[in-house]
């Protein structure tokens, strides 16, 4: 399905968030010059294509105290990556879990997957978890950790 | 931001449900959040207040709706070993640029890490050389080949 130009408008106004206002539909409709029904009808029609996954509170892990962010990274066999990955991106304390390309020499490592924690015990704890999980199959793996974050916006949609 | 430098906040028992219960299914209605307010058996307008706080501590980034990857635009994985002499003007650069959404440093060989999101591979591919020869390092891009998580929000456990 290809979005039409409402639909990028409406992505627009509401990419720093839905106004925090009784009527929060009938804020933006007003703003693009359409009825309230017709965002709202947008907005099911995104979450039933599946461009949009979930609409809601988005918590910010730092102030919640999940301040060790580990990007782990394995080096797993092409064969069986898909199986573990689904293994992996199934795990609690997972937020994110993909397959990206390996780029040899220098970078071996073709899944991704980022695991909070509160303090980098907790992390080394999950990861040792997904270790487990891999068994023989893990061939390498590291935790980058982050020390600075330097931007963090949302999505945003450059025309 | 600094990471080392946070401090953690304490919420109320409303403002953790908020916050747990409410990050998927926000109500399609015209009132969704005197919605909200049925379910947790307070008023709007308490909704409306912790949140309005809870935004305010950048607790909650927003509300608002979660994009599956690639759906809109085209977008990757970004990485440069920077030398450390450099780390403080490249980051800079990378974090000044509209498309860059997420930029981060890590403690590793390749200590700086981010997202770029573009209209399309073109605009993509155009970025990719642009910092490459902004900054004459070379840039490994990591585009997402397979998703393996089903996202339904972020447990928390308070």
């Amino acid at each position: 399905m290809k979005l039409d130009n409402l639909d990028r408008q409406i992505i627009q106004a509401t990419q720093t968030g839905f106004p925090l206002n009784s009527k929060p539909y009938h804020v933006i409709a007003e703003q693009l010059n359409v009825t309230p029904q017709e965002i709202m009808l947008r907005f099911q029609r995104m979450l039933e294509m599946g461009i949009i996954r979930r609409i809601g509170a988005i918590p910010n892990h730092y102030k919640l105290g999940f301040t060790a962010n580990g990007m782990s990274v394995w080096n797993v066999s092409d064969e069986v990556v898909d199986e573990y990955g689904k293994k992996i991106g199934e795990l609690p304390f997972v937020s994110h879990c993909y397959r990206r390309p390996r780029h040899l020499p220098i970078w071996h490592f073709n899944l991704f997957a980022m695991v909070h924690g509160k303090t980098r015990k907790e992390v080394e704890e999950k990861i040792e978890q997904i270790a487990l999980l891999l068994g023989e199959n893990d061939l390498d793996h590291q935790i980058l950790y982050s020390t600075k974050i330097l931007k963090k916006t949302g999505l945003r949609l450059i025309d | 931001m600094n990471v080392q430098t946070l401090h953690t906040v304490s919420l109320n028992e409303t403002q953790q449900r908020l916050l747990n219960d409410f990050q998927r299914h926000f109500p399609l209605s015209s009132n969704p959040y005197a919605e909200i307010a049925e379910q947790l058996g307070i008023s709007e307008q308490e909704v409306l207040q912790h949140l309005k706080e809870l935004s305010k501590q950048k607790v909650i980034s927003r509300i608002g709706a979660v994009f599956r990857p690639h759906s809109i635009g085209r977008s990757t994985l970004a990485t440069i070993h920077v030398p450390a002499i450099r780390l403080a003007e490249v980051a800079n650069y990378i974090s000044s640029l509209p498309e860059v959404n997420h930029n981060y440093e890590r403690e590793h060989y390749f200590n700086l890490w981010f997202v770029i999101t573009a209209t399309d591979e073109e605009h993509l591919e155009d970025i990719l050389n642009e910092i490459e020869e902004e900054t004459g390092l070379s840039v490994i891009s990591l585009p997402m080949l397979e998703d393996y998580h089903i996202d339904l929000g972020f447990k928390l456990c308070f």
